[in-house]
């Protein structure tokens, strides 16, 4: 914590590491962090040593570094159609002898939420566990599940209370949360970024991929007021997250992956469940067929889905 | 007694307090030894109380008002110790405000009742509060909760509570059918409440009633002398 003043101060080496240059006066540097695949330009410079730092144009750069980390993370996905809520995740095969099942991504917090994580998997493991004391806990005193969009404020809450903590690090993790409200009858999709900000959407992205996946996602009719017929089932909202995260995975560049998906709807009862095995099965079969479709039609496509 | 019962020993020094003073009540307590009860029909709920409140024999309060307000559209009639219930009532209400505010909708009743019953179950030991929490909210529409002494909590098809409710099981049995309108709920709750109030003398007074439906609440009383039954 005093490390931090010091750098602050002088911009010399701090206790905390060799990190900081010691040209001080300059406000941007160029600094290669071992293991990154190209130099990073920061403009840290000493008041991002902590996150109760504000820095002089009034930003927190842990926080930001935070949203760096989950940028790392495999692409989490999540899709409100008119009937249901589906989230999927792409879940990077670590090693070959992993079982695939495990080290999963997506979470039930009761049976009426679910929860899809991205970047720092463990981090992420303590705010799946919060999400799960808060719905115990709201159930208990008040007798009936937490509505939607109290558990995802008091999730941003807890995530933001560790960006200001001198002692504590942020979240390097976020969280896409779906959610049925039992008395009004509607599902929501929350978002819980590491800053503590947290959103109710139509779609949402986090991770590697969420550019090129909002890109698609807006393409998607989810929000036609006129008609809302019209707005997509979670069928094909299934369909289409399965095409987003197959079109935006690099079969050179990337890691083989799984894919993880879940939904919260009224074909599972209004719970949280995993898609069927077939369903997956058979949307991605569905989304590989559409993909070659588009590459023969139009090669420019082909460029614009890269990530 | 025997070495068993010295374990139990606080427990059956208050059942033989129970039986000597129904009551429980410290010296210069104030009960609400009473009758209390609550039909809901299609669209609301009726609530009723008698109006008096009794230190042992005399009559402190031969007026109360025992039917509380603890938000919008949920009341609660009170019956054992006067301070305890409202104690109860003023933590829910305060409960109650605040959930309003983080959910941003009206709590429902079934909530408040939830919360009565937490507090009276895990204060079970200190408190003597037998409640009746009614309302109306959007999703169940008019309901009612018993919640005697122990911090029980039962959805009912109508309640009744205090001590003049003994008298009136009979007669309410007898008279209450399902799907009954606002005019027939409330006749049946005045028409109880007066035999009650003939028969328990810790019962009388006026009859309160509020009506509660989703367009408002509506309290009235039926002077002493105007009662459908009695004195």
């Amino acid at each position: 914590f005093f490390s931090s003043f010091w750098a602050a101060a002088q911009g010399t080496t701090s206790s905390t590491g060799a990190r900081i240059s010691s040209t001080s006066s300059s406000t941007t540097r160029t600094r290669t962090t071992p293991g990154a695949k190209q130099p990073v330009m920061s403009a840290g410079s000493g008041y991002d040593l902590s996150s109760s730092t504000f820095s002089p144009d009034g930003r927190i750069f842990q926080v930001e570094y935070a949203s760096k980390a989950v940028e790392n993370g495999g692409t989490a996905l999540g899709l409100k159609c008119r009937d249901g809520v589906v989230l999927a995740v792409e879940k990077p095969v670590l090693n070959k002898m992993l079982l695939p099942t495990s080290n999963r991504r997506i979470h039930s917090v009761d049976e009426a939420h679910g929860v899809a994580v991205t970047g720092f998997v463990a981090d992420a493991r303590q705010i799946v566990n919060r999400a799960r004391d808060e719905a115990i806990g709201y159930e208990e005193t008040y007798g009936t599940k937490v509505p939607p969009s109290v558990l995802s404020d008091r999730l941003a809450a807890y995530v933001h209370y560790f960006t200001l903590h001198g002692a504590l690090r942020p979240f390097g993790a976020t969280a896409l949360v779906a959610s049925y409200d039992d008395e009004t009858k509607e599902h929501a999709l929350h978002m819980i970024e590491p800053s503590g900000m947290s959103h109710r959407y139509f779609a949402c992205a986090a991770g590697k991929g969420r550019q090129p996946a909002k890109t698609e996602m807006e393409k998607l009719t989810l929000n036609n007021r006129e008609d809302p017929a019209q707005n997509i089932s979670v069928r094909e909202g299934v369909k289409q997250l399965a095409r987003i995260i197959h079109a935006l995975h690099d079969e050179a560049k990337d890691k083989p992956f799984e894919l993880e998906m879940s939904w919260l709807c009224e074909e599972s009862g209004w719970k949280h469940k995993g898609v069927p095995r077939d369903v997956i099965k058979e949307s991605v079969e569905w989304a590989k067929k559409d993909i070659a479709e588009a590459e023969e039609e139009d090669e420019d496509s082909d460029e614009e889905m890269e990530g | 007694m025997s070495a068993h019962a010295s374990m139990h020993a606080p427990r059956s020094h208050a059942a033989a307090a129970a039986a000597a003073d129904p009551y429980n009540l410290k010296p210069g307590e104030h009960s609400t030894g009473t009758t209390i009860m609550a039909i809901p029909f299609d669209g609301g709920v009726v609530m009723g109380a008698d109006s008096r409140t009794s230190t042992g024999t005399y009559i402190a309060v031969r007026v109360a008002d025992k039917i509380t307000q603890v938000h919008d559209r949920i009341w609660i009639c009170r019956s054992g110790s006067a301070a305890d219930t409202q104690a109860l009532t003023d933590y829910i209400r305060h409960y109650l405000s605040q959930l309003a505010v983080e959910t941003g909708r009206a709590p429902t009743v079934k909530t408040a009742a939830h919360l009565m019953r937490r507090m009276i179950y895990e204060n079970k030991d200190n408190l003597m509060a037998g409640v009746i929490v009614g309302g109306w909210d959007v999703v169940d529409g008019g309901s009612v909760y018993n919640i005697p002494l122990g911090g029980t909590m039962m959805k009912m098809p109508f309640a009744l509570g205090g001590s003049g409710s003994t008298y009136i099981w009979g007669l309410v049995d007898h008279k209450f059918k399902e799907g009954m309108t606002k005019d027939e709920a409330k006749a049946l709750v005045e028409k109880a409440i007066a035999h009650a109030m003939a028969r328990d003398g810790s019962s009388g007074g006026i009859i309160r009633t509020v009506v509660i439906t989703e367009d408002g609440c509506d309290k009235e009383f039926i002077p002493g002398d105007k009662l459908p039954y009695g004195p």
